[in-house]
């Protein structure tokens, strides 16, 4: 024991300033100078981290350009300031400015954007209910299908005076929450059956199909199966009979998204002591019951940080319809740049794509940790 | 013993095997109404799997079960009126974490028995009363003894007015210190006339309530009596071995 810290650690904390013990200080000596090394390698990190920190400062706030003048005699917007800014090392926020509209609605008529607009309000709202434990009822279905019913309504319009928008000028941000929330949505329930699919014993049937679709699926990438449901698909369905692109590529992320989910969900029931089943089968509940109130609740909530990293990582694999030419917001993030005069500036819009993204994302996980701390404080072993 | 009605439980040359190993081998047992039976028996012996089979957590290969007057088949409909039947308490308490101690009791009754759920938390407020915490009703499992939990998990069996009740080693896995109060609970039980079927070590306990001691080695009933006759007076050496095992023990 180094006499050194025993001496410290048993000083009286009277005897010290508070700061000194619990306070910043007293942390940054415990965590980043507790010896030589640790003391370089904090210096080391700090200056790397303040360099780049200042220059991108500089880049982002300092050097940029925010708007741009519109140009008179062409009555377009003049990128000069930008080009300059550019060549300073400045960003050029005139372009997101400039382009945020398409980024956000793609080709959606833009008159019509209040549409989107409201869809886009509208699915923050379900999130936003939906994760709220108070809301967690029977009507909590009910408000999903008045709500998506809403979106589809906005979305495709034709009633109420609204002019009627074909699928494929939809675009941006509401096809991605589309892809997404529906994606999940449909996946989660058919994960759940085809976990317990998986482990059933009585029903051999049942289990080997659930392994085929469960292998078969794992076996190919996403893109493969985006395209089979884009190019392969329609040439199997009879005349005439043709969903719309969205559809199809919306199916093939449910069948991929299920079976991730499900290979989680199947972890959460294997990780069960056996003795709750046993417990519920003695009570006389039936397989259903026991499986609904007893098995699945249990399960579930073990698995939520893995579940939540799957939703994470499937809500970003929605960008993969872009090979397929399904407008999601990513697509509408690279065409916004094609314009010739913006084409120097995709940085910009890359990182407002991505912070659009990361925003979803970072919300997820930061919901499924305070999720998981609420539900450890009931469920204490 | 036959006085013309029909067994609670009766038992005709089970036998189960887990892959190879026989675990029961022609084992014969008839349990009357309000009658208590404790099995006892080396570990390994299948005491367990005895009880387990009287309400099909595991299958037995060969034999009749019958219990309540319905045969133990594959028939599911059947298996379930005879679970709600049977209550079970476990070595490991079993008790459901994500439920509070009152949804544990309420929720067999609610889902199996249809009981509206005012009804049957009455009934849980009665029973765990019975087993002397109702004041825990509002907690997690978690938040428990183990000795608070094995009484919780009594009451839940309880509430669902079973005729009869399996008890597998309830004790073996509490801190010396609570085993009392547990056994407290079964005592009273069974002092209330319900039928019972105990697999324990708990000597004081069998002399105490037993009508018939039942004992195992190897997945045969060796040997069973009175609790005087088996354990003043032990006929097989097998028995006495045990007897002198567990005294050792203690
Ligand atoms: N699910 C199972 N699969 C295979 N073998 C098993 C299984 N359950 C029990 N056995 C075996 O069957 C035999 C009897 O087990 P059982 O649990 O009935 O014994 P027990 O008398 O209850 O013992 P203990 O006093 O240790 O609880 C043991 O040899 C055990 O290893
Ligand atoms: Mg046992």
């Amino acid at each position: 024991m180094g006499t050194t810290t025993t001496t410290h650690a048993s000083t009286p904390a009277r005897a010290q300033p508070a700061l000194l013990v619990a306070g910043p200080i007293a942390w940054a000596r415990a965590n980043l100078f507790n010896s030589v090394w640790s003391s370089l390698v904090t210096l080391a990190l700090a200056y790397f981290l303040i360099k780049y920190a200042v220059s991108l400062v500089d880049w982002a706030f300092i050097k940029s350009v925010w708007t741009v003048p519109t140009d008179p005699a062409t009555g377009r917007l003049d990128p000069t300031a930008c080009r300059q800014a550019k060549a300073d090392g400045g960003a050029c926020w005139a372009v997101i400015w400039d382009r945020y509209r398409f980024i956000l609605f793609g080709r959606y008529p833009f008159d019509e954007q209040w549409r989107p607009a409201i869809v886009i309000v509208l699915f923050l709202g379900l999130f936003v209910v939906s994760a709220m434990r108070r809301f967690w009822r029977k009507e909590l279905a009910l408000i999903w299908v008045a709500t998506l019913t809403a979106i589809f309504v906005l979305m495709w319009g034709g009633v109420f005076g609204m002019r009627y928008v074909a699928q494929d000028e939809w675009g941006g941000l509401p096809i991605t929450l589309i892809l997404s929330t529906f994606g999940l949505a449909c996946a989660f329930p058919i994960a759940v059956l085809v976990a317990l699919g998986r482990r059933s014993t009585d029903l051999p049937a049942v289990k080997l199909l659930c392994v085929v679709y469960i292998e078969v699926i794992r076996g190919v990438p996403l893109i493969s199966l985006l395209f089979m449901a884009s190019v392969m698909f329609p040439l199997f369905m009879p005349e005439g009979l043709n969903p719309d692109k969205l559809l199809r590529a919306q199916v093939a992320i449910i069948l991929f998204a299920a079976v991730y989910l499900a290979e989680v969900i199947r972890g959460g029931l294997q990780a069960l002591p056996k003795g709750q089943y046993e417990a519920a089968d003695a009570l006389g509940l039936s397989y259903w019951r026991k499986m609904g109130l007893v098995i699945l609740p249990q399960a579930l909530r073990l698995v939520i940080p893995p579940l939540v990293n799957t939703f994470i990582g499937f809500f970003k694999d929605t960008s993969l319809v872009l090979i397929i030419g399904i407008f999601d917001l990513l697509t509408s993030g690279k065409i916004a740049v094609t314009e010739p005069i913006w084409q120097a500036f995709s940085t910009e819009v890359y990182i407002m794509l991505g912070l659009i993204y990361f925003c979803f994302c970072f919300s997820m996980a930061r919901y499924s940790r305070g999720l998981e701390r609420e539900f450890s404080k009931s469920v204490r072993r | 013993m036959s006085n013309g009605t029909p067994p609670a439980i009766l038992l005709d040359k089970v036998n189960k095997w887990f892959g190879q190993l026989h675990v029961l081998r022609d084992v014969s047992l008839e349990v009357a109404t309000g009658e208590k039976v404790v099995v006892c028996g080396p570990s390994g012996s299948g005491k367990s799997t005895l009880i387990r089979c009287i309400n099909r957590l595991e299958t037995h290969q060969e034999g009749r079960i019958v219990v309540d007057g319905t045969e133990l088949t594959d028939d599911t409909r059947a298996l379930d009126t005879i679970r709600s039947e049977v209550g079970m308490v476990f070595q490991s308490f079993n008790l459901f974490p994500h439920l509070t101690i009152l949804e544990n009791c309420t929720l067999a009754p609610i889902w199996v028995r249809k009981m509206p759920k005012v009804e049957a938390e009455a009934l849980a407020m009665e029973f765990l009363t019975r087993v002397k915490i109702p004041e825990q009703a509002k907690k997690f499992p978690g938040q428990l003894s183990g000795g608070q939990q094995q009484r919780v998990a009594i009451a839940r069996a309880l509430c669902m007015r079973p005729k009869i009740m399996l008890f597998d080693e309830p004790t073996s896995a509490l801190d010396p210190e609570m085993i009392k109060e547990v056994l407290d609970t079964m005592i009273e039980l069974a002092e209330s006339g319900m039928t019972m079927v105990c697999v324990t070590h708990e000597m004081g306990f069998a002399r105490q309530v037993a009508d018939r001691v039942v004992f195992m080695d190897q997945g045969e009933v060796v040997e069973s009596g009175t609790p005087h006759e088996m354990f003043e007076s032990p006929q097989t050496d097998r028995l006495k071995l045990f007897l002198s095992q567990i005294l050792r023990g203690h």
